[in-house]
């Protein structure tokens, strides 16, 4: 069965998935979701909703992310409500003299590049954390990092989509791609062939695999991570709060377990509690040792937190690339097939920007940023010595 | 904790009780660890005077003597230092490890000062049941609350809950509560019952296969005609009235589906306290986090797939009671026989002993239970005539009205999607509420129940506990 064609095919209804189908459609592109399971059923369903600046170090993941918070808060800013948009503000927290130093040079960085970032010493921190650890020597204030509700965001961005004509098809699973030639047409799925003039991968963490279908090397790989969901709350964090460290562990690409502490409320009243990372395939056996250094870590930062509940744990698959960028634009080793996946923990935050700028592309536009420091085919045709599996 | 369980009985109810009984006659480590601080767990729920040498069976109770029994067994074996048991711990978690030894993540009291692994060869989990709960307006209301509560209370403060009560739902369950608060001195102003119970003849041939069914029932029919207490059929709660607790209660004829025919209701004024009841929801939170095949039973319930042995799908870990499908506390007791000498015989290298005459009781319970699960069924039509505004998630506050939204207008169409929208099923309780009805918005009912029932610790750990986790014996 083949059914009617489309200008875009968008593989994974996850929020890189979602954006691309909205900043598609209203460029004019018809639209095809498809999604192995329930939209935002992987890697969107099971993380934080970070909109963050903080974390970020200069450069062309600097620049996207700059791109993105421009439209949460600007184009974007009519849907807030409905996605639980909040400019919180995030602190980073250092507690130690040699991790204020370190903190020091990143934010100096990072104000040049036009982040807003103001140095704090411990009383002022106390002052907008009145529960933090009295340990903290100094902290770092950025008052443009956001959070959103990520299933919202996925929802709303499919329902106007939707809205606008594009089709999203749930349980349905890609089995292989159609082709002309060399050129890639569309794809063969468990509901159907679905032809489109363009192939968009948004598998996230599972890109590799949808990639090594379309015959291209694409190293994404999964980083798992745990978050902890506390008992409802009265507000007593009031900002996206993590620990220092928090940014090495970001830039590591060491696969065995890292953990740093990333605290912070919900509009629900419940407290998220961070951050793991390590490389363990698409394991779901239960790391007790990640639980148990989350929770060390969140009680330094808090100590009030050590009587608080913890109703449930998640892990997610944050789709990692071997130098911290994402993949973005059309593949050059196969006509027809694009990307938009590689993200690691900051998918979210990027998510609109990359829909908005990938779907300039498709539309034959110039985009807004240069997306060839995210080149797809940069990686190569073979994984590189020492890289992840 | 410095060496290995060889059998672990997790729940100290009927099934539980059984099992470490029977596992102590084949094994000398065995550990049974229970939440509550005595044992007997829901059906045997007591007081602690109850437990004093020649204390009078409580009125309320049935097969107290097979409580006595299987008490004085345990005592026996942990006299001869064969078993040990573990009051007030909660198992947190269980996980399957890699070589083949099963880990229980222990917490010692609620908030959990501390929290334990324990390594055990095998593990018999009877973990028990919860009532099933299905919405209706006014079900927020103070004086609302499970008929298992209601009985629950009885047994342990001795008192009812309230002076005048009303209970509703379906199912058989509501008479023993019905009952308990009679007992206890209590007035019962109506039992609504929404089947009509054709198909359902309590002397027939089911009932025949377990007499003591058939007693149990005549007793509660007598007691209830001493006092005059309404049995109505076909009859279900449509509203609940009160401003700070439940003062009347609005009832309805109920259709074929279980939905409420308008123009039916007849107000029952001066109710102190509402006891809902649609059957049990096994707790298959642990079942389900040791990865073990499950299915749905006929009363839709998510239950482990267990062979004669009672062995589930997890080598070493066995199943009974409940988590197999709700039969009650006497088909309860056989299973967890066979399961505790299953378990020591596999760890002995010992083939288990098999008993025809626990197998057979097991098998009369089973056919008794499958007959009155369908005669009871939840009624499909509970939602039909909801009000919009109606809470389904308690803890959450989330309404029917932004439930619908959600799925007719954002697609979510699956309970993991709601959940994940509207969240539903992630406050303080973890969906256990209002589980049975969010498995009706999906469209795949096993994924649904399977979806709802995961939850990835038991029971609420403070972050101080978890920090303080040790390894135990690695």
């Amino acid at each position: 069965m083949t059914a009617r064609g489309t200008d875009v095919l968008v593989i994974g209804a996850g929020a890189v998935g979602a954006a691309v189908a909205h900043y598609c459609t209203l460029q004019g592109l018809s639209v095809r979701v498809v999604d192995r399971g329930a939209p935002g059923g992987g890697t969107s369903s099971r993380c934080e909703g970070n909109i963050l600046v903080s974390d970020k170090e200069r450069g062309p993941e600097l620049d996207l992310a700059n791109y993105s918070l421009a439209l949460w808060h600007g184009e974007l800013a009519e849907h807030a409500e409905s996605w639980e948009l909040e400019r919180k503000g995030g602190i980073i927290v250092a507690s130690r003299e040699t991790s204020l130093v370190s903190l020091r040079r990143a934010l100096t960085a990072q104000r040049e590049h036009g982040i807003e970032v103001q140095e704090i010493d411990a009383e002022a921190l106390l002052a907008l954390e009145p529960h933090v650890s009295p340990g903290a020597v100094g902290a770092a204030f950025y008052p443009d990092d956001s959070q959103v509700m990520p299933m919202q965001v996925v929802a709303h961005l499919l329902a106007l989509a939707r809205g606008r004509g594009a089709e999203v098809l749930p349980y349905c699973e890609v089995t292989g791609l159609m082709r002309e030639g060399e050129r890639i047409i569309g794809a063969r799925t468990t509901r159907g062939d679905l032809p489109a003039g363009a192939v968009v991968d948004a598998a996230g963490p599972w890109a590799a695999r949808f990639s090594a279908l379309a015959g291209v090397h694409l190293p994404i790989a999964p980083r798992r991570g745990y978050v902890m969901v506390t008992e409802p709350l009265p507000p007593r964090v009031f900002h996206k709060v993590y620990a220092a460290e928090y940014i090495d562990d970001v830039g590591t690409s060491d696969t065995s377990l890292q953990s740093s502490p990333v605290v912070e409320s919900t509009p629900a009243g419940s407290i998220l509690i961070g951050s793991s990372r390590e490389q363990v395939g698409f394991s779901d056996a239960i790391s007790r040792e990640a639980l148990q250094r989350i929770a060390a870590n969140a009680t330094a930062l808090f100590p009030f937190l050590r009587d608080v509940h913890v109703l449930r744990h998640y892990h997610g698959f944050r789709p990692y690339s071997p130098d911290h960028l994402p993949a973005i634009g059309a593949d050059a080793r196969a006509t027809g097939l694009w990307h938009a996946t590689g993200h690691e923990g900051a998918g979210i935050g990027m998510s609109v920007g990359t829909g908005k700028l990938l779907a300039q592309a498709l539309a034959g536009h110039r985009p807004d940023l240069d997306l060839d420091p995210f080149d797809p085919a940069r990686f190569g045709d073979a994984a590189p010595a020492g890289g992840p599996r | 904790m410095s060496e290995i369980a060889a059998v672990v009985v997790i729940g100290a109810g009927p099934a539980g009780l059984a099992a470490a009984a029977e596992a102590a006659r084949g094994s000398d480590r065995v550990l049974l660890v229970d939440a509550g601080p005595r044992l007997g767990g829901q059906f045997w729920r007591h007081g602690a005077k109850d437990d004093l040498p020649q204390a009078p069976a409580p009125r309320w109770h049935h097969g107290w003597d097979t409580y006595l029994e299987l008490r004085t067994d345990l005592e026996r074996a942990e006299a001869a230092g064969r078993l040990e048991h573990l009051a007030s711990t909660h198992v947190a978690a269980l996980d399957v490890r890699e070589d083949g030894l099963l880990a229980l993540h222990l917490a010692l009291s609620p908030t959990g000062e501390q929290l334990t692994t324990l390594l055990a060869e095998t593990v018999v989990l009877c973990p028990g049941a919860y009532d099933r709960q299905l919405p209706v307006a006014g079900w927020t209301l103070p004086g609302v609350m499970a008929a298992g509560g209601v009985q629950a209370f009885v047994k342990v403060q001795e008192q009812v809950p309230g002076r005048r009560v009303l209970l509703a739902g379906t199912g058989p369950f509501l008479l023993a509560a019905a009952a308990s608060v009679l007992q206890a001195g209590g007035e019962v102003a109506a039992i609504c019952e929404s089947g009509d119970l054709t198909g359902w003849v309590p002397r027939g041939a089911s009932a025949a296969l377990v007499p003591g069914k058939g007693r149990e029932g005549a007793q509660y029919a007598a007691l209830l005609v001493r006092h005059r207490v309404p049995y109505l059929r076909r009859r279900v709660v449509s509203r609940i009235h009160g401003t700070d607790r439940v003062e009347s209660v609005e009832i309805s004829r109920a259709d074929d589906r279980g939905a409420q025919v308008p123009g039916t209701a007849q107000v029952l004024e001066d109710i102190d306290v509402v006891g809902l009841g649609w059957g049990f929801v096994p707790q298959a939170e642990l079942l389900l986090q040791a990865g073990a095949a499950s299915r749905l039973d006929v009363d839709g319930s998510l239950v482990g797939v267990v062979d004669g042995e009672q062995a589930s799908s997890v080598p070493g870990l066995f199943l009974a009671g409940e988590i197999t499908g709700v039969t009650g506390a006497s088909g309860a007791v056989a299973e967890g026989r066979i399961a505790g000498r299953a378990a020591a015989g596999r760890v002995s290298g010992r083939a288990a002993e098999s008993s025809r005459k626990d197998a057979s009781a097991r098998s009369r319970h089973r056919l008794f239970a499958s007959a009155m699960h369908r005669a009871h069924p939840a009624p499909a039509g509970w939602a039909d005539s909801l009000d919009e505004g109606t809470v389904v998630c308690r803890c959450e506050e989330v309404t029917l009205a932004e439930i619908t939204a959600a799925r007719d207008e954002l697609g979510a169409r699956d309970p993991r999607s709601l959940k994940g929208v509207t969240r539903a099923g992630m406050g303080m309780c973890q969906g256990r509420i209002c589980a049975a009805a969010m498995t009706c918005f999906g469209t795949d009912p096993l994924e649904a129940a399977r979806t709802t029932a995961k939850r990835p610790f038991a029971l609420p750990l403070t972050l101080g506990t978890l920090a303080s986790a040790e390894e135990g014996t690695e």
